[in-house]
């Protein structure tokens, strides 16, 4: 798929997130606005708590925004029917699927619900784009194993397989390297950016993994207290906007190397 | 989601066995009728007007009442442990049965309070029927209420127990103003019954019955995507308000209408389809299904041919041949999977 013209795939203006309570609103960040391209990888980083897993619910619809607007591809969020976003963004959580039971080929398969008949029935085509994805993040020997024998880094790998299977313009997946060794944190995150490139999907990510995120991505939204900033990795750097995400009692970011140090 | 297996063998194999359970089911009972005069008596000669009698009118209605309760409390405990994401859910444990029974004891326990010929009205078969589904109907959609606000199953479990309680409490309390005759007619139903559907009775219950089968048929997409969790199936395109509705209607017309016409039958609906996962090893509720009917059906024509007990006068509530079968079978896979699978 070649990106001749850059297409904007989801935008955020002036949004507020947070959550309604009986009292009023808690809100957790406002003033957000990003434009995120086809075809790119996407990074969104903070501390914990600063509100990046409130910031994705929204964004794939499972909390309301407290006001401002979300589009996909040029329409609503809040318009879309359920089936027209399944068609459109797939998500992995950090939640863990509720059977594990599945064999990873059914599990992958889940993810063309959107397109098969009222019974489920796959069709060749189905079929294809289901080997395809198995093939794209590299399991195809895992297809026959059953969930609850795969590793915390094998099952990640099939969650990403299941959203491509879905076919979207844009996957959103949250701190999909949680719980993996480093090895396989640059392997999941590096396997993200390739995926952007093969395939022209757009992929927006949160992790704690900053490092990284800055030589791979090539968009960042960093989430600080006040706001969220979204620009490349370099910009964001010579801005020292990494300078401000932590207290600085322990650890310091480096601008040289572009990771943090810890104080000696 | 197009299972890579199609088990046909398993499945041809079910259906063998199911066959073989009926027809020994119409044997076995205080008088033994061979399979032979059965094949005879169902396909029109007559040559034992006793047999004939006994198969038209006792044996066979009771024998297609064991596979359409087998089967359908074995769908809908099956839709009840995808739907609550608990390998522990069924009809029993969640308080559908305690509904119902709270139903029935209303009805024919209550009856007394009114008297004459109101207590003649409501003592009927049919308003037996329609208080036990509408019991069942109404701690699902508590429950419901309840799952959709707490994450936590245990706690659903739990509300399923409170609801026990309850039942026993107004049990006790309206059998201190009620009659002998009205208790005995309680205890009775509650000991489950499979043998007293007339042929216009079994009529309505299949019927009721189909339509909480075609819902449940026609919800296999939905529960395939809810084997990922809420917020996966939702990504999916899934209206999860409309599916848990559709689910619970199922469950509580099947299990509700099953309650009614032979009593709460415990176990069947837990164990069921955990032996079915046992042998079909998927989750894909495409196979899980029709294995589900037809475990359920064989099975309960075996506890139903027990309960019998073939070749004396005696019959065993059936109540207590599926606890005893079904008890140890969900102990036997606690004790050797250490955790139970769905």
């Amino acid at each position: 798929m070649t990106t001749l013209k850059q297409h904007i795939i989801l935008k955020a203006e002036a949004l507020k997130i947070g959550y309604k309570t009986r009292s009023g609103e808690t809100v957790v960040t406002s003033d957000i606005n990003f434009e995120l391209q086809q075809g790119q990888l996407i990074g969104l980083v903070g501390a914990n708590g600063i509100g990046k897993s409130t910031l994705l619910r929204t964004l794939i619809k499972v909390q309301p925004a407290l006001s401002g607007n979300i589009y996909l591809n040029e329409k609503a969020l809040e318009e879309l029917s359920s089936l027209a976003l399944a068609k459109q963004l797939s998500i992995v959580l950090t939640e863990q699927i509720t059977s594990k039971n599945l064999s990873v080929y059914e599990l992958v398969a889940l993810g063309r619900h959107p397109y098969t008949n009222w019974i489920g029935n796959l069709t060749k085509t189905d079929q294809s784009i289901i080997y395809n994805a198995i093939n794209l993040v590299n399991i195809t020997e895992l297809k026959d194993k059953r969930c609850y024998e795969l590793s915390d880094g094998q099952l990640q790998k099939v969650m990403l397989a299941r959203a491509l299977a879905q076919d979207t313009d844009i996957i959103v997946l949250d701190e999909p390297t949680t719980h993996l060794d480093m090895y396989h944190k640059a392997y999941i995150l590096k396997l993200l950016q390739q995926l952007t490139k093969e395939t022209g999907k757009t992929i927006l990510f949160s992790s704690h993994e900053i490092d990284l995120a800055i030589q791979l991505c090539d968009t960042m939204i960093v989430m600080t207290k006040d706001n969220a900033i979204y620009d490349a990795p370099c910009n964001l750097i010579s801005k020292g906007v990494f300078d401000g995400l932590f207290p600085r009692d322990l650890i310091a970011f480096d601008s040289k190397s572009g990771s943090f140090r810890v104080n000696k | 989601m197009t299972p890579q297996k199609t088990y046909r063998l398993e499945f041809a194999l079910l259906v063998t066995v199911l066959v073989l359970c009926f027809f020994i089911n119409l044997s076995l009972g205080s008088i033994s009728i061979p399979i032979k005069s059965i094949f005879n008596s169902l396909f029109g000669t007559i040559e034992n007007s006793t047999w004939e009698v006994i198969i038209s009118d006792y044996r066979l209605p009771k024998a297609i009442t064991a596979i359409l309760v087998g089967s359908g409390l074995g769908i809908s405990g099956l839709l009840m442990q995808t739907l609550f994401r608990n390998p522990l859910a069924g009809p029993f444990v969640l308080g559908i049965s305690s509904g119902a029974s709270l139903g029935v004891a209303l009805v024919i326990l209550g009856s007394g309070l009114f008297g004459g010929f109101l207590a003649a009205v409501l003592i009927s078969k049919w308003s037996i029927v329609i208080a036990s589904s509408l019991g069942s109907f109404f701690v699902l959609l508590a429950v419901l209420a309840v799952s959709s606000k707490v994450r936590d199953t245990m706690a659903i479990l739990i509300i399923g127990l409170m609801f026990g309680s309850i039942t026993a409490a107004v049990v006790s309390v309206l059998s201190y103003f009620s009659s002998a005759e009205q208790l005995q007619q309680y205890i009775f139903w509650g000991f489950g019954n499979l043998s007293n559907l007339s042929w216009s009775e079994l009529l309505i219950f299949s019927i009721i019955y189909i339509v909480g089968i075609v819902l449940s048929i026609a919800s296999i997409k939905g529960l395939n995507s809810l084997l990922l969790g809420d917020n996966y199936a939702k990504s999916l395109g899934l209206n999860l308000k409309q599916i848990r509705f559709i689910l619970i209607l199922a469950t509580s017309l099947i299990a509700g209408t099953i309650t009614a016409f032979a009593g709460p039958i415990a176990f069947i609906g837990l164990a069921i389809p955990h032996l079915t996962r046992q042998i079909f090893k998927s989750s894909n509720h495409k196979i899980l299904i029709p294995a589900v009917f037809l475990f359920g059906a064989i099975v309960m024509l075996i506890c139903d041919s027990i309960a019998q007990l073939p070749g004396s006068d005696y019959t065993l509530p059936i109540n207590a041949i599926t606890a005893l079968v079904g008890a140890p079978v969900v102990i036997w896979l606690l004790v050797r999977q250490r955790k139970m699978m769905f």
